[in-house]
């Protein structure tokens, strides 16, 4: 019974961790410009693309397609930024949501004529594979290097936030953007760096996904609903705060479909609702 | 008469005037009757769509309301009728009311806690809505038939006569008379004073209360009128198609209204017609060649229309005739 719970608990904070790499960059770009990016899923679902092209068309290694896949990611969105996004900054909401709508339509039916509608296949190394077992419980071998692959991703984007003068610049432009400009800090060239940093980090978590949870066109629109739980949840521009959403919302999800599976998808909705109508700048959020 | 028009403002009464164009539109929404007999169905289903949009239109164009959820109240005012219909009366007219009541009492009760919230966390909030009643309608097979959608509706005859036919001439004709009958009702509504504080609070919601207009009671009640539309326009879908599927409450159809809305221009009337027939009619065109590719060119057309024609059709043709306009003088 408990071996079972915290079976749950890790599967679910496994799920959670992923979802914490896809949706970092979108809150921290959120917080900062106010940009309504909805295609963040999108440049997640290019990730995982690029590496399983790379995986199943050249034989690259898993671990190899990781950084093009990071890289790919960021390239295209720093594109994106430049033509289309930066004319919006000053646009409303709801022009902002529905470019990025766009976008995502123009990504779902490009990857549906490239690539079909079925789900990739993907070849992980056979270390990744199995499971250890530890007092009497199973850990996944690949839940287990979500796991310490985010809390890694975590450590380095804390620390360069926290100590590096790049990270300063973040911090400012996002707690007050006119007070940044005013002392001279380049906000457009700091927010590009960060938006790339970000949909690169979708991209790896896009191609980290697959193992999990699959990869098809739809991903982009199906992902993107939890990406923007944990994002408006966590509270905007915070890393801490995104962290602690998508934990709380892996575990709650999984523990829903184990415990009480005819709810399904249901639990992890009315959490969302309940915390938003509680905190409506969510739960680390400034405003 | 009253004090409420005694104290409305001339200029209102100037653009209350039916416009040469307006009549003349209304009037070729007759010409499908006459001569394209065989796509009746598929211009009662604009009509709908029209009426969805429309319904639309009234929180987001003109009260500034962002809504990714609207297709709750569709599904509702759907699966009410739908169900009212299967379970022994199949009365169209009276099952629309209830239907569309049902609808309008879901989005009253809503509409308390949308008033609250604003940007981000509204967004989030209409969307959980909509998704929490989308599961509960697929998980409660029992009553909606889930997944396999709602079988076995029964339609009486319109006004005890008129039967749903095959060709849809009668789903037509009842389509466009609600659709009609509700536009009427939305054009005095923007057109009033309490239309015009629903402009207001589009613009800075936060000086309406300091000039005497309370915000919240207004976004409320024009919430509540909202819900009450997107119910009809759900109730007539369920009514003349005889079935509800899971999709009228699926995220894809609130993507779809917001789009078509979009397409023609929010905050004006016509907006949400124009989008609806443009994208009908469009997608039954398209849709035999390849469906999925569908939404690639709603993408571009999205892409296209937020950067180059910021207030949909209807707004980049009103700039050009200023323009035009202008030249001449």
């Amino acid at each position: 019974m408990l071996g079972s719970f915290f079976g749950v608990v890790f599967d679910g904070f496994a799920y959670g961790m992923l979802l914490f790499v896809l949706s970092v960059g979108l809150s921290v770009t959120l917080g900062m410009m106010n940009f309504v990016n909805l295609a963040h899923c999108a440049f997640a679902m290019l990730g995982g693309y690029v590496a399983v092209t790379l995986m199943n068309g050249f034989g690259w290694p898993f671990f190899a397609t990781l950084p093009v896949a990071f890289v790919a990611a960021a390239v295209v969105s720093v594109v994106l930024e430049r033509t289309l996004y930066r004319r919006l900054y000053r646009a409303t909401e709801l022009d902002q949501c529905l470019l990025t709508i766009g976008i995502v339509f123009v990504a779902i039916a490009g990857a549906a004529y490239v690539f079909g509608t079925i789900q990739q296949p993907v070849q992980l190394p056979s270390y990744l594979h199995g499971s250890v077992t530890f007092l009497g419980i199973n850990f996944a071998v690949y839940r287990l290097f979500l796991i310490v692959t985010a809390l890694v991703i975590t450590v380095a984007l804390v620390t360069s936030i926290e100590f590096t003068r790049f990270g300063a610049r973040v911090r400012a432009a996002v707690d007050n953007e006119r007070m940044a400009r005013g002392l001279g800090i380049n906000v457009d060239r700091t927010f590009a760096i960060t938006f790339a940093l970000g949909s690169g980090l979708a991209g790896l978590g896009g191609a980290l996904a697959i193992e999990m949870v699959g990869l098809e066109p739809g991903f982009a629109f199906s992902y993107l609903i939890y990406v923007l739980i944990v994002v408006s949840v966590g509270g905007l521009g915070s890393i801490r705060g995104s962290f602690v959403a998508a934990a709380l919302l892996g575990i709650s999800d999984s523990a829903g479909k184990y415990y009480v599976p005819q709810l399904g998808a249901f639990l992890i909705y009315l959490v969302m609702l309940g915390l938003l109508m509680w905190r409506p700048g969510g739960l680390f959020g400034r405003r | 008469m009253t004090v409420a028009s005694a104290a409305r403002p001339l200029y209102l009464d100037g653009r209350d005037r039916w416009h040469g164009i307006e009549i003349a539109f209304w009037l070729a929404t007759l010409l499908p009757f006459v001569l394209f007999k065989s796509y009746l169905s598929l211009a009662s289903q604009v009509a709908i769509t029209a009426l969805f949009a429309l319904s639309l239109d009234l929180i987001l164009g003109y009260a500034g309301i962002v809504s990714l959820g609207h297709a709750a109240f569709f599904g509702l005012g759907a699966y009410s009728a739908g169900l009212i219909a299967k379970h022994g009366w199949g009365e169209p007219l009276t099952g629309l009311i209830l239907a569309s009541a049902i609808a309008g009492l879901a989005g009253y009760a809503a509409s308390f806690i949308i008033a609250r919230f604003r940007h981000l966390a509204l967004i989030m909030i209409t969307l959980g809505l909509s998704l929490v009643l989308h599961e509960a309608a697929n998980s409660a097979s029992w009553l909606t038939g889930g997944a396999d959608g709602l079988q076995g509706v029964r339609m009486w005859p319109l006004l005890g006569y008129f039967r749903f036919d095959l060709y849809g001439t009668t789903a037509y004709a009842y389509s466009l008379v609600v659709l009609f009958l509700v536009f009427l009702a939305a054009r005095r509504l923007v057109h009033s004073p309490f239309g015009l504080a629903l402009r207001g609070i589009r613009e800075n919601a936060l000086r309406m209360p300091a000039i005497g207009a309370p915000s919240h009671a207004h976004i409320r009640k024009i919430y509540t009128i909202a819900a009450v539309m997107a119910g009809v326009a759900g109730a007539l879908l369920a009514q003349t198609t005889s079935t509800v599927s899971l999709e009228v409450l699926s995220f894809q159809r609130s993507a779809d209204v917001l789009v078509i809305l979009i397409l023609g221009g929010a905050g004006r009337l016509y907006g949400g017609i124009l989008g609806a027939v443009i994208y009908m009619v469009a997608r039954d065109q398209f849709s035999g060649i390849n469906p999925q590719y569908w939404y690639f060119w709603i993408g571009l057309l999205l892409i296209v229309v937020v950067m180059l024609l910021p207030n949909g059709i209807l707004g980049g043709l009103a700039r050009w005739s200023a323009i035009w306009r202008r030249g001449r003088r």
